[in-house]
């Protein structure tokens, strides 16, 4: 694949074995990935994951210390960075601060000597509607038109694998929900390869087709976003996309159709096709919004999972919905987000109520919390205060 | 000097809570201001260290129009003849010497500012055996002093056979500027994001395309203040060309030797002109970037 010439459609992106070591530490472990031609692929994990360094080895900017990179069927491992028909939108943007934002755009084209580069380049920043500034330098504007020229540049290029980091961190809400959205139209219309890595899950989970969730150096599931969240297979995927509230037990019973766990003494059952593992000490799950809150103890049911009593610790109001941390004595505490169908919250703090869910939504891990040491115990009543305050601190930077 | 300054800034610092005090008088009262110690200390001050700072340059001027005769020490009448015949005198060994100082202080400068960039740049971006053990040799020349620099050349020079003229001058040159430009480049290419560099080898540029597009535009600010100070390092140097000289005269050299026997006044035409030159070269500079600033500032 010349890089003198456009790419007519999206490449599939195949990494093959990738190990990447730096002196001193291992960036990633052992990477098996294949991202098909045309789609919108994330790559989501916290900080110092691996997915920055998985990134650059795709952008040729790092080699990896063993593995193989295919870029539409083409092995680019032991091509440099220049010669790959690839283009990034760095994180920081990279603008040329002693280019104007024309001459920024049309680099790539004229290094590629492709005609009519300034032509191509005024469509390009038309097409994120910052025509009008064509001739400023970066520095004279805002955080967010810069970041529109980033993605100008490099998709006037036409790049059969785009790679995007973290592009849209820098902007507000409402700038980021407009980018979202020209990102997915442009992939639409120029039906690019989007390579995308991020460390929020919103943005993966709105934007991609498929989000792979990365941790420590390797993926850990990959999915599209329904199923990522409804049937996360590793505490580290059920704590880090969205909330969980997860129980760890022995397995008593197995049938065809249902598990029995025993959770310091209280019976759960989750569905036998929603668990990873059948026998042994497991952790079982369910997502706050599944769970029911109960003022008084509710009729047994053979659907559904009934714990309690328990005490309201914590109620937080949030107009549509209430967030209730209940503790269930052996058993934990757990979060249960209702709607607020009636008038303010249905409990008050320390009173007395049940929980249940259908067992049907509850799911069983292939791990349990802290085993291994790989995976941080993050079940514990602090680190979902601290997520909760995450969570509340980047709504009001957001707002 | 600068400590100088700070003592003057305590000063005015001192007189002006002392002000402060005398506005909580009583209210009503005419507001008086009493003129205090630091009032018309620091202005006085400052105009002294100015008149302490110019007189040099002020005599080197104004004695480059004395009618002088053989020292140009007394003033004896104004007169052009000076700027007029400024080659003319002792068979032009003036300018030969100002010639030969603007000969060797470009081709050090060119040769300092080349070597130097390049090292600053591979001391910044990439990690290689013995990096410190450089980054720490290279302020070496900076630390030692000139005349066991120069001493210490010479002796190289002689044991090797060398003869002394201009290319041994240009080499000492090259090698104490050298660090010079390290030190001011290293600064500026440790301030460039290697984003840039990556965002341009990601755009198709090849290495020396990436080179030559970003990373030299983006250093050329500090590259032009390294040359400017090698070039006044260099054109300024007496001590160490004096010790790899030999017989080639330089401007330095030429006024430590005629000092002895009185300076003729051509070689204040020449000091004057240097000096002419500089401020309109730093005049020109600002009225351009204020014309840039204004440039920026309408396209808001």
């Amino acid at each position: 694949m010349s890089v003198r010439e456009f790419a007519e459609r999206g490449a599939d992106l195949q990494l093959v074995g990738i190990q990447k070591r730096f002196p001193g530490f291992t960036a990633i472990e052992e990477l098996d990935l294949t991202i098909p031609a045309g789609s919108f692929f994330a790559l989501l994990g916290p900080s110092g994951c691996g997915k920055t360094t998985t990134l650059r080895l795709v952008a040729g900017l790092e080699e990896p210390t063993r593995g193989r990179i295919l870029i539409g069927g083409t092995d680019v491992t032991d091509t440099k960075s220049h010669e790959r028909p690839v283009n990034t939108v760095f994180q920081s943007y990279a603008l040329f601060p002693h280019m104007t934002v024309i001459e920024n755009v049309a680099f790539g084209l004229k290094r590629r000597r492709i005609g009519d580069a300034l032509g191509k380049a005024h469509e390009a920043l038309r097409l994120v509607e910052l025509d009008h500034l064509a001739q400023r330098r970066p520095q004279q504007l805002s955080g967010g038109q810069q970041q529109r020229v980033a993605l100008a540049r490099a998709i006037v290029n036409r790049p059969a694998l785009l790679l995007l980091d973290e592009p849209l961190g820098a902007l507000d809400l409402k700038l980021r929900r407009q980018m979202q959205l020209e990102l997915k139209t442009i992939q639409e219309e120029v039906g690019l390869t989007f390579l995308h890595v991020t460390h929020d899950q919103e943005e993966a989970m709105t934007m991609a087709d498929t989000v792979a969730v990365m941790n420590k150096g390797a993926i850990e599931q990959m999915g599209a976003p329904a199923e990522l969240y409804e049937l996360p297979r590793t505490v580290f995927v059920a704590n880090f996309l969205g909330q969980s509230n997860l129980f760890t037990g022995e397995v008593v019973d197995t049938t065809s159709t249902a598990l029995t766990v025993d959770a310091g003494g209280t019976r759960i059952v989750v569905p036998t096709a929603r668990a990873q593992r059948h026998r042994g000490t497991v952790a079982v799950g369910v997502r706050p919004e599944k769970v029911t809150l109960h003022t008084h103890e509710p009729a047994g049911s053979a659907d559904r999972n009934v714990v309690g009593p328990g005490r309201v610790l914590d109620v937080s109001f949030s107009g549509v919905s209430t967030q209730y941390l209940v503790d269930l004595g052996a058993l934990g505490t757990v979060l249960v987000f209702a709607q607020n169908v009636g008038f303010g919250p249905v409990a008050a703090l320390g009173s007395e109520v049940w929980v249940s869910w259908e067992i049907m939504h509850g799911f069983g891990l292939d791990d349990v919390p802290g085993e291994a040491g790989r995976f941080p115990a993050d079940d514990s009543t602090t680190s979902i205060a601290a997520q909760r305050r995450d969570s509340l601190v980047s709504e009001l930077e957001e707002g | 000097m600068s400590g100088e300054v700070q003592a003057a800034a305590v000063l005015g610092g001192f007189s002006e809570s002392e002000q402060q005090e005398d506005a909580r008088g009583p209210v009503g009262a005419p507001r008086r201001r009493r003129l205090g110690l630091g009032d018309w200390l620091l202005p006085a001050y400052t105009i002294m260290a100015f008149v302490f700072l110019m007189i040099p340059i002020a005599y080197t001027f104004v004695f480059s129009f004395n009618d002088s005769i053989k020292s140009n020490i007394s003033w004896r009448g104004f007169t052009f003849d000076n700027w007029l015949n400024v080659c003319n005198v002792e068979g032009g060994a003036v300018c030969e010497a100002f010639a030969n100082s603007v000969i060797i202080g470009l081709v050090a400068t060119v040769i300092a500012t080349a070597l130097g960039t390049a090292i600053a740049i591979a001391l910044v971006r990439y990690r290689f055996r013995a990096r410190s053990v450089i980054s720490l040799l290279l302020f070496l020349p900076m630390a030692t002093p000139e005349v066991v620099l120069g001493a210490g050349l010479a002796a190289q020079f002689l044991a090797l056979g060398v003869p002394k003229d201009m290319t041994t001058i240009i080499l000492a040159h090259t090698m104490f500027c050298i660090s010079f430009v390290v030190v001011t480049v290293k600064a500026r290419v440790s301030s460039l994001d290697p984003a840039l560099e990556e965002a341009g080898r990601d755009l198709y540029g090849s290495p020396s395309q990436v080179f030559w597009r970003i990373t030299f535009p983006l250093l050329t600010p500090g590259i032009i203040a390294a040359a400017l100070l090698s070039f006044a390092l260099s054109f300024d140097d007496f001590i160490i060309t004096n010790f790899n000289s030999g017989s080639t005269s330089t401007f330095p050299k030429y006024i430590y030797i005629s000092a002895s026997r009185g300076i003729p006044a051509e070689a204040n035409v020449v000091a004057s002109a240097v000096f002419l030159f500089a401020i309109v070269l730093v005049v020109a500079s600002q009225i351009s970037r204020a014309a840039r600033a204004k440039r920026l500032a309408k396209l808001d």
